[in-house]
């Protein structure tokens, strides 16, 4: 009996040896261990036994039945491995083709660049703040000390509603706004829209994009004000970028100045992005002018601080290397889905 | 403000400064430089030269072949066309190689068969105006002086080879729309010495007393007015140095008399009048209002009628000039004027400017008098008017000097405490280097008393922190040391709206809409085109009352011609689609002297593949996004934008959210849109009150759903809205779910009905629900959808 078990086990081997598709292997499975297999009726003739005998075979017909069990099963896993691999092989599919899409669409490219503005000066402590686009003569100029006649108003020039409602020609009421409303120490920008009456051109628009920012508090100097800026101007164009601080006039800031950074384009050595001055303005900007601050009921004694002006249109503009200001208010969809 | 740079020498020294230095410290000492223009530098390679021989062209019947000597070993032979070539003449010679305005380039070759070596130029060919040259020359070549000399650069003779300085002046700087004023930061800025010679008159005795009187009858609009006599006076062209300074900055020379004071005016900033005294009825100068009504033609010939806000300068029967802006034709100096009467006064600066506005007038010298000028500058200026006179030779300067004040205000006192200007600026300036600064400046300094007296051409100067700026200027804005601020920390936040109003982008781009930027003002017709009935109080509209055309005269009440404006502009360009929204502004006036409100919107809008059904979604993806729960939407039939059977108002409650609906097709047309558009016009602070923000987790159940269908059939008008809200009612609680699968009309269907198909979902939170309970919840509503719709199973 033991030899016809070792003469099956041989048997089975090599019939495994021979097997290559899962059929075979499954027919061979059934010839030795199916019901009416061969290994099977072995098994049911160990009553013939001795009692002596029948552990030792017993043990011996179980050990034989596992292996044969456990290598058809690897031969099974390794027959299923090949034939996937086969069927992956003729799954071959084009990679190159387009995905498909939802579509999703895209925000303003005036919008990308407020946000990311917001971002660098949220980053230093500065909230957000709005106000109202038709504002009153005393905070778009009188408070700000640009008293009527001066001849301020004329760089700005203004739409009127009445006599003492225009649509504020800059961000800069919100200066007033604020320092009448909150208690220093005081940090906010406030973004939004400015109006003045240019005739619509490449470089022109009757309506365009401002970001104000204020700080006030105790021991606000300039050295902060530059330090405040050029860290921003850094934030948005890169640590390497230089600034310069060019003495300008504004009426409600003193000392005041324009501010321009290293043309990204060259680096400083002039281009035509530059018109050759290797310097582009970015933003205006000063210490509070302390008549500005009582006007809010602050005392300039006390208190200093400094505020700035940045056209965003120009940013927007240098950013994404557009040279007709148009394109923002025309909403061509060519032009919404590059950014 | 333009400045010839060798006009700087008069005053001070800055020899070996190139261009590109001067400009680059000038700008950072706070006057910005936008320019330098070299007058000549269109001109290259252009000499004197002089014609030896000139003989006929053999081939030509107008045409000379010119031997020149140009300075060089060899004279060269040019053929030349003018008809006023002459032997013996001194011309400029464009040579071989040579450039000249509007970038002609001259090279040798054959004229009708003679070699010619360059060029014998005009006036027009060197770009000359006859102003520059002080009189109209031939039709031809320009003849030179018989003194020029041979070989050297043509540029020389004509003032050519000067830097101009194109400075941006602020308007607080009025002292810098002059030479001298200039010459002033020129030299603080560059550390040099800085000397404005006193001009001096001689006199020819006579009294200018007994020629002529000047009263002021308003001591506010005019706060100085001096006079100066000049007789035997000649008229003629002012001499070349003259000349040529005016025309470098930009000031056309006219007659010596005329120059002279446009002379002073660009040295001292000081505007300066000339009349002939002949034209002084009485010999009175009146300074007086003008009447309402009052008519004066100016020096331009235009009539100019004046209100009696306005100054002029009159004589007894009539006003001889507007004061502060033009004078006037009827006392012009003249080619016979034999006596003049110079005018050097100061007016009021906002008077100035309101008068020129109001004439629509802006000359040199209103657009200076409006900045506020020094009245102690009137005298020097007259003074050096009749010095150069004198120096002219064009007239005799009678003796005495009318000088009548007005009211002027008081000169400034400013403390001066270095310390507090270091703590300002964040430096650490000292003392004496303070004290060289205002030196340099002009500014005086009481040590003693720590006061400072600004100089009286620097009306800005009136703080401490105009001086702290003066510091800064000249210490280096660059040297200001760059630092952090300290002090408390402070929160950058954004307020709730501003949170939402990113949300809402980031819901909206997510589902395939374009964020757009549109105008806040439009025409008044948008809402015609919207077809918005004559009285609707979106016709109420805040107006600019100085606009820039009828297109963009009114602010907004509504943003839907704001968003069908740019899909036209987008289907007419032949793009297929368009998804797009705007967080606008729409202006909502109040009463007079009130500011409007400035709701915020939310507009959308799109064509090309959509439906109804698409503009829904994404408000309802935007609602779930938002938390924002039982949205209705109600049929709407009455606004006049929207399809009438295809609109819908939102709300919530009984708070409405704003419509969507498609587009009225005669709006449509009217936007010159030819394909359905779908639009939704929503307020932003509704939703932003129907936000959820305070979201809480509901426990997952692990009891299995048991679904149901239902299939039943309804009239056809009935909106599924209402099929919902009776199913939700019976079904209670234990209804988790519910998803319309489908409505058909059609075969089958009778006429007038529909099917509608819905699947169900049934879920209780503690329990597996038994197929005997949701039999009894689909009994239940089918029950009350009879009863209460009508409604059949199918």
């Amino acid at each position: 009996m033991k030899e016809q078990l070792q003469a099956i086990k041989a048997s089975v081997e090599a019939a495994l040896n021979d097997a290559s598709t899962l059929e075979a292997l499954e027919e061979i499975r059934i010839k030795y261990m199916g019901k009416k297999g061969e290994l099977t009726a072995v098994l049911k003739g160990m009553g013939k036994l001795t009692p002596e005998e029948r552990p030792i075979i017993g043990a011996l017909a179980n050990e034989i039945r596992q292996n044969l069990e456990s290598e058809i099963d690897s031969k099974k896993t390794a027959i299923e491995a090949k034939l996937e691999e086969e069927k992956l092989k003729s799954e071959v599919i084009d990679v190159t083709m387009p995905g498909n899409h939802k579509g999703t669409g895209k925000l303003h490219p005036m919008t990308q660049v407020m946000n990311s503005l917001k971002e660098i000066f949220m980053g230093m402590g500065f909230s957000v703040a709005e106000g109202p686009e038709v504002e009153y003569d005393y905070y778009n100029f009188e408070a700000l000390n640009i008293p009527k006649n001066h001849p301020a108003r004329d760089t700005q020039d203004t739409f009127y509603i009445e006599d003492n409602i225009v649509l504020r020609t800059q961000t800069s009421p919100m200066q007033v706004r604020v320092m009448e409303k909150t208690k220093p120490p005081i940090r906010i920008i406030a973004p939004g829209r400015v109006y003045r009456s240019d005739t619509q051109d490449a470089t022109h628009s009757p309506v365009f994009h401002q970001i104000e920012g204020l700080v006030v508090d105790k021991n606000i100097t300039m050295a902060d004000l530059k330090g405040t800026l050029e860290r921003f101007v850094k934030e948005l164009y890169g640590e390497e970028t230089r600034v310069r601080f060019r003495p300008h006039h504004f009426p409600f800031t003193e000392p005041s100045a324009e501010m321009d950074y290293s043309c990204f384009n060259c680096g400083g050595k002039g281009c035509s992005v530059c018109k050759g001055e290797g310097w582009i303005e970015i933003l205006g900007c000063g210490m509070v002018h302390p008549k500005v601050l009582e006007n809010c009921g602050i005392d300039p004694e006390e208190y200093t601080g400094f505020a700035f002006g940045i056209g965003l249109e120009r940013i927007a503009m240098g950013k994404f290397n557009i040279n007709d200001l148009r394109l923002f208010f025309e909403n061509d969809m060519r032009f919404l889905e590059q950014f | 403000m333009d400045l010839p740079m060798s006009w700087l020498g008069d005053y001070t020294d800055i020899t070996g400064v190139t261009p590109k230095e001067y400009s680059d410290k000038m700008t950072m000492s706070g006057s910005k430089v936008e320019g330098v223009e070299n007058l000549g530098a269109e001109i290259d390679k252009v000499v004197v030269g002089k014609v030896l021989e000139c003989e006929d062209h053999p081939d030509s019947d107008h045409l000379h072949v010119c031997m020149v000597d140009v300075g060089e070993d060899e004279p060269i032979q040019i053929v030349c066309g003018a008809p006023n070539v002459a032997q013996g003449q001194k011309v400029p010679v464009a040579l071989n190689g040579s450039t000249l305005p509007g970038g002609m380039k001259i090279k040798k070759g054959k004229l009708r068969g003679v070699m010619s070596n360059g060029m014998i130029c005009s006036h027009d060919e060197l770009g000359i105006e006859p102003s520059r040259l002080g009189y109209e020359p031939e039709y031809g070549i320009l003849v030179l002086d018989e003194d020029a000399q041979i070989g050297s650069d043509v540029k020389d003779l004509f003032g050519l080879n000067e830097n101009v300085v194109e400075f941006e002046i602020t308007s607080n700087r009025p002292d810098c729309f002059s030479i001298i004023g200039l010459a002033r930061e020129t030299a603080a800025t560059f550390k040099k010495p800085f000397n404005v010679p006193e001009p001096k008159v001689t006199e020819v005795g006579g009294d200018i007393n007994d020629m002529l009187s000047v009263t002021i009858d308003d001591p506010d609009k005019c706060k100085r007015y001096c006079a100066r006599a000049v007789k035997n006076v000649k008229i003629g062209p002012s001499p070349k140095w003259m000349r040529e300074r005016l025309e470098a900055c930009g000031v056309r020379a006219i007659n010596n008399i005329v120059d002279i004071t446009n002379y002073v005016l660009l040295e001292y900033g000081q505007p300066m009048h000339a009349f002939d005294i002949r034209d002084i009825a009485g010999a009175k100068i009146i300074v007086r209002r003008a009447n309402d009504g009052e008519v004066i033609k100016t020096l331009d010939e235009e009539d100019r009628t004046l209100t009696n806000d306005d100054l002029v300068i009159a004589d007894n029967e009539r006003a001889i000039a507007i004061a502060g802006v033009m004078g006037g034709f009827n006392s012009e100096i003249k080619d016979d004027t034999t006596t003049v009467v110079f005018e050097s006064a100061m007016f009021d600066a906002a008077s100035v400017r309101l008068t020129a506005q109001r004439v629509g007038l802006r000359t040199e010298a209103s657009s200076r008098y409006e900045k506020g000028l020094d009245y102690t500058n009137t005298v020097p200026a007259i003074e050096r008017a009749c010095q150069l006179v004198e120096e002219l030779g064009c007239g005799e300067n009678i003796s005495g000097m009318i000088d009548v004040m007005g009211n002027v205000e008081s000169p400034v006192s400013i403390k001066f405490r270095p310390e507090k200007i270091n703590s300002f600026l964040g430096t650490d300036v000292s003392e004496k280097e303070m004290l060289e600064i205002f030196e340099r400046l002009g500014i005086k300094a009481d040590t003693d008393n720590m006061m400072l007296y600004p100089p009286s051409w620097r009306p800005d100067l009136l703080a401490e922190a105009d001086i702290a700026e003066e510091v800064a200027r000249f210490y280096g804005y660059d040297i200001i040391p760059t630092t952090l601020m300290t002090g408390a920390t402070t929160c950058g936040i954004k307020t709730p709206e501003q949170k939402l109003e990113s949300e809402i982008s980031t819901i909206l781009t997510s589902q395939g809409m374009y964020e757009i930027y549109t105008y806040n003002f439009q025409s008044p017709s948008v809402l015609d085109k919207l077809n918005v009935p004559a009285d609707s109080p979106l016709r109420n509209q805040v107006k600019i009352s100085n606009p820039l055309g009828e297109d963009t005269s009114v602010m907004r009440t509504t943003m839907a011609g704001s968003m069908l404006d740019t899909l036209s502009r987008n289907y007419n360009y032949r793009t297929k689609s368009a998804k797009l929204f705007e967080l606008g502004r729409v202006y909502i006036p109040n009463e007079k002297g009130q500011l409007p409100d400035e709701p915020r919107t939310l507009m959308m809008g799109m064509y090309g593949g959509v439906d109804f059904y698409d503009i829904k979604g994404v408000c309802e993806e935007m609602f779930s996004e938002l938390h924002i729960e039982n949205v209705e939407y109600e049929r709407l039939t009455d606004n006049p934008v929207y399809h009438p059977g295809r609109s819908a108002v939102i709300k919530v409650g009984d708070k409405t959210l704003g419509v969507i609906g498609e587009v009225h097709p005669a709006v449509l047309r009217n936007f010159e849109i030819g394909i359905k558009a779908y639009m939704g016009e929503l307020d932003f602070m509704a939703i932003f009150n129907a936000a959820n923000r305070d979201v809480k987790y509901t426990p997952l159940t692990k009891f299995p759903a048991v679904t149901r269908d239902f299939s039943i059939v309804v009239d056809a008008m009935t909106p599924v809205a209402d099929i919902e809200k009776v199913m939700k009612k019976a079904g209670g609680k234990l209804l988790t779910k519910l998803e319309l699968n489908d409505v058909y009309t059609g075969s089958q269907i009778p006429e007038g009905k529909k099917s509608v198909m819905y699947k169900a979902e049934f879920k209780a939170p503690d329990r597996s629900l038994t197929g005997e309970e949701a039999d009894n919840l689909h009994a239940k509503i089918v029950k009350n959808l009879g009863n209460e719709l009508g409604a059949e199973l199918r």
